[in-house]
């Protein structure tokens, strides 16, 4: 009897199939990349009586209402303006009554180099009324206050931005002369229209 | 003269595509260890507001999601409402839900844990102060506002 060779398998289809399963799963996954602004809530405050105590000179009130209408330091003002009135309230001026005290840091990091730093605080108040879009434009022109002005810092310490920097001893340095102060007052109705 | 001509009556050699299965392959895999499939059915809408200065979050494993919207189905009313994991729930129960999502994470990570407000644009502020106020109160402090990424001042 004549020896014959088993007959190949056509595995031509094998990529169709292959290519089937790939685009299934390419379909029904999802890659996004969850981003997002980050904030760290305060601790709850066990004692309401007790008060920080903090001058009127060193903070921003910036109040929104149920209209999200902005009430910047007692005056109406524009989200479109609230990132620079930031940056002017946190910059460095010496004896203005106007304007957030000022103090001198010496960082270990630059030999003990003396650094001036604005004591400011920026305090948030929404009502419970406003919008979650709203909130979130403010905490994100806030955001990009706070990191224009960390831009600013690298760049007259190291010469290169912030977002460009890659040490994470330098990234400590301009985060501890660039704190993000923005303070979250305790929920409340401020009231505007129901 | 004739020599070079010689070559012209053959057929070009057909290209071996046996290991092209094995290449496609390769991109599936790829692609079914990289990707994450849903694990939760978000009933409540997502319409996420835009923002500039945004992070990554890394680490999806130490990330909990709260979904804070108004019903997709339109007959469960059109107030905001909170989803934790596949059910609806009230504020008291987020405390409930952060125990058991840290009880569920590895000792030494539970301290990273991250909360995601997946809000959507149109919720009041009120139930999203409500539920800031109970995880300050569970002590999940480290807290992220989900958002789209959009290039600053492209806002409304």
């Amino acid at each position: 009897m004549a020896k014959r060779s088993a007959p190949e398998i056509n595995a031509g289809s094998m990529a169709d199939i292959a290519f089937l399963l790939l685009i299934f799963f390419l379909v029904t996954t999802t890659m996004d990349i969850d981003t997002g602004i980050t904030r760290k809530l305060p601790p709850p405050i066990e004692d309401p009586e007790e008060n920080v105590d903090v001058k009127d000179r060193n903070v921003l009130k910036i109040l929104v209402n149920s209209h999200d209408m902005l009430l910047v330091d007692g005056k109406p003002g524009n989200i479109y303006d609230l990132k620079d009135k930031a940056i002017d309230f946190m910059a460095i001026h010496h004896n203005n009554d106007n304007y957030p005290e000022v103090k001198e840091v010496e960082v270990e990091q630059l030999g003990g180099r003396k650094i001036w730093v604005s004591k400011g605080v920026i305090s948030l108040k929404n009502d419970r009324g406003t919008s979650y879009e709203m909130y979130i434009f403010i905490q994100n022109e806030l955001a990009r206050a706070f990191n224009e002005m960390k831009d600013e810092m690298s760049a007259n310490i190291y010469g290169v931005k912030y977002t460009q920097l890659i040490d994470d001893e330098k990234i400590k340095v301009i985060n501890k002369l660039v704190p993000v102060r923005i303070s979250e007052a305790e929920p409340e109705d401020i009231g505007g229209g129901n | 003269m004739s020599r070079f001509k010689t070559k012209k009556g053959k057929a070009d050699p057909a290209i071996n595509t046996s290991s092209l299965p094995d290449i496609i392959f390769m991109l599936l895999f790829f692609f079914m260890v990289t990707t994450v499939m849903r694990e939760v059915t978000v009933m409540v809408k997502q319409n996420m507001p835009g923002a500039s200065e945004v992070q990554k979050l890394e680490r999806k494993s130490l990330v909990s999601f709260i979904y804070i919207g108004a019903p997709k189905d339109s007959q469960l009313g059109t107030n905001a409402r909170i989803q934790l994991n596949d059910v609806f729930a009230n504020v008291d129960e987020v405390p409930e839900f952060v125990a058991r999502e840290r009880e569920a994470r590895d000792e030494a990570d539970r301290k990273f844990l991250t909360t995601s407000l997946k809000v959507d644009g149109e919720t009041t502020m009120g139930v999203v102060t409500d539920v800031k106020q109970e995880l300050r109160k569970s002590g999940a402090f480290k807290i992220n506002y989900s958002t789209k990424k959009i290039l600053a001042g492209k806002q409304r």
